[in-house]
């Protein structure tokens, strides 16, 4: 109970607006002779704060993961089928559920531009430990954001970072920004399609073109278009 | 941290006399190949003052150095704050590729923020927002992003526009910029500070959306770089 506690006293403090999770429940242990034992050692706790840094490109609910292994990606190399979701369609149940991760937050809704929310997420008292945060351009063909295995270990309690992140391309689709291949509000195309017709390699994303810049076939205007970083980050480890 | 230093100080024979202070020597770089930039504000302050932020609407203050170059509003903010303020040291505007330097003691404030007006845009500004000033002597880089103040829509109509809330670009002292042109928007998505999408620009000098040329007034991130060497204090 005390997670779950300090869970919601944190959203509230951060100002989100939001019902508590119930999803780490602690076991009450029974102890002998039915003493209920006290709770486990608590964990390191976290607070991400992130701020849409774009003029018009509203990010998909964010994910946010604690992992011990592994990574969401990886630069010139392929992207995963759950990044693939992630970053044609904003649909980031797939990174969440992801074999490697050992907790898992979601962002509440869409954060438009201008926009800033916090997330906050566990890690064990010890060992290893890395989070990683990600996120869709919804006005792009697949277009994300975030950071991936950032080392959360060492950090004492109070320490935080700030980070500029830059906008990355998933490869996984053309950027054709044509009528019916983007999700976003621009367009309200098609989010997913297992099909890769691009460069199936992860990369810096080069921008978008649009309409007013000369692609004639985009659905996307001037107002679209972004310059990096997009997104910053403050993690802080709050206890 | 002053405390050290001050009983070290008194224990050397031939000491100077120390006071609170932390002398910065800092060079601005312009980056860019067709940006202008117009005058500095370069500022030592406290963890409540802040030039801008992004996510949040731009203060008037700032919108008047944003939309027309004028850091008078903003100095007063920061010397009402008990900041450590110098203005303009290019002594007018910094020109692509140019540089220009300053010398700047901030005393106790920690933090070191710095602004100014790109032209030929509507409101885009570059600027550092607290930056902590550190306490251990050497020379620190910085690059620096183009930011929209979010106060006025970015038409790119070239017309002498620089008073807060009045449309239109104040100008493109390259000379290079197009005229009578239609405008590029009337709507301003994202009204906080954010970064700048960067100019649309036409090819066409003497109509079309923009009288910023696709050619010249582009830029990326970072815009300007800012060298500080932070000076021992002890020697």
């Amino acid at each position: 109970m005390t997670k779950l506690i300090m869970r919601c006293l944190l959203v509230a403090a951060v100002g989100i607006i939001s019902a508590c999770s119930s999803d780490n429940n602690n076991n009450q242990n029974t102890g002998t002779g039915g003493v209920v034992t006290p709770p486990p050692i608590q964990t390191k706790l976290f607070n991400v704060e992130f701020t849409n840094l774009t003029n018009a490109q509203p990010l998909s609910p964010v994910a946010l993961v604690l992992h011990t292994e592994g990574q969401l990606w990886q630069l010139n190399q392929a992207s995963s089928d759950a990044l693939e979701l992630l970053a044609e369609a904003g649909d980031n149940s797939a990174i969440l559920a992801e074999d490697f991760v050992q907790d898992s937050v979601s962002g509440e809704g869409v954060v438009m531009p201008g926009v800033t929310r916090a997330l906050a997420i566990e890690a064990p008292t010890s060992g290893d430990a890395y989070l990683s945060l990600a996120t869709m351009l919804v006005n792009t063909n697949d277009a994300f954001t975030g950071f991936t295995r950032m080392d959360v270990s060492n950090m004492a309690t109070n320490e935080s970072v700030t980070l500029s992140i830059a906008a990355y391309d998933s490869g996984t689709e053309a950027n054709s920004e044509a009528a019916g291949s983007i999700p976003g509000p621009a367009d309200g195309g098609e989010g997913y399609n297992s099909v890769r017709d691009d460069v199936d390699f992860v990369a810096r994303h080069p921008g978008v073109v649009t309409a007013d810049d000369g692609l004639t076939t985009s659905v996307l205007n001037e107002s679209h278009r972004f310059d990096n970083p997009v997104i910053r980050v403050t993690v802080l480890r709050i206890r | 941290m002053k405390i050290p230093k001050i009983i070290l100080a008194a224990s050397l024979a031939v000491a100077p006399v120390l006071t609170n202070a932390q002398q910065l020597d800092i060079t601005i770089t312009n980056l860019t190949q067709g940006i202008y930039f117009t005058p500095f504000i370069v500022a030592g302050h406290d963890a409540n003052t802040r030039i801008f932020q992004v996510g949040q609407a731009a203060s008037t203050e700032l919108q008047a150095l944003a939309e027309g170059g004028d850091i008078s509003g903003v100095s007063a903010m920061l010397t009402g704050a008990g900041a450590v303020v110098s203005e303009n040291p290019a002594g007018g505007l910094l020109a692509p590729a140019g540089s220009t330097s300053l010398t700047i003691d901030t005393g106790t404030q920690e933090y070191l923020s710095l602004s100014s007006m790109l032209l030929p845009t509507n409101d885009a500004f570059a600027g550092i927002d607290s930056w902590k000033i550190p306490s251990t002597p050497g020379v620190y880089w910085i690059n620096v992003n183009a930011y929209d103040a979010g106060t006025e829509a970015n038409d790119e109509i070239v017309n002498g526009g620089g008073m807060p809330g009045v449309p239109g670009i104040p100008a493109a002292p390259g000379m290079d910029a197009g005229t009578n042109a239609t405008g590029v928007t009337t709507t301003e998505t994202n009204q906080t500070v954010h970064i700048h999408r960067g100019n649309l620009g036409d090819d066409d000098l003497t109509g079309g959306k923009s009288d910023v040329d696709n050619r010249v007034h582009r830029w990326l991130n970072p815009v300007i770089r800012v060298r500080v060497e932070v000076l021992d204090q002890t020697l």
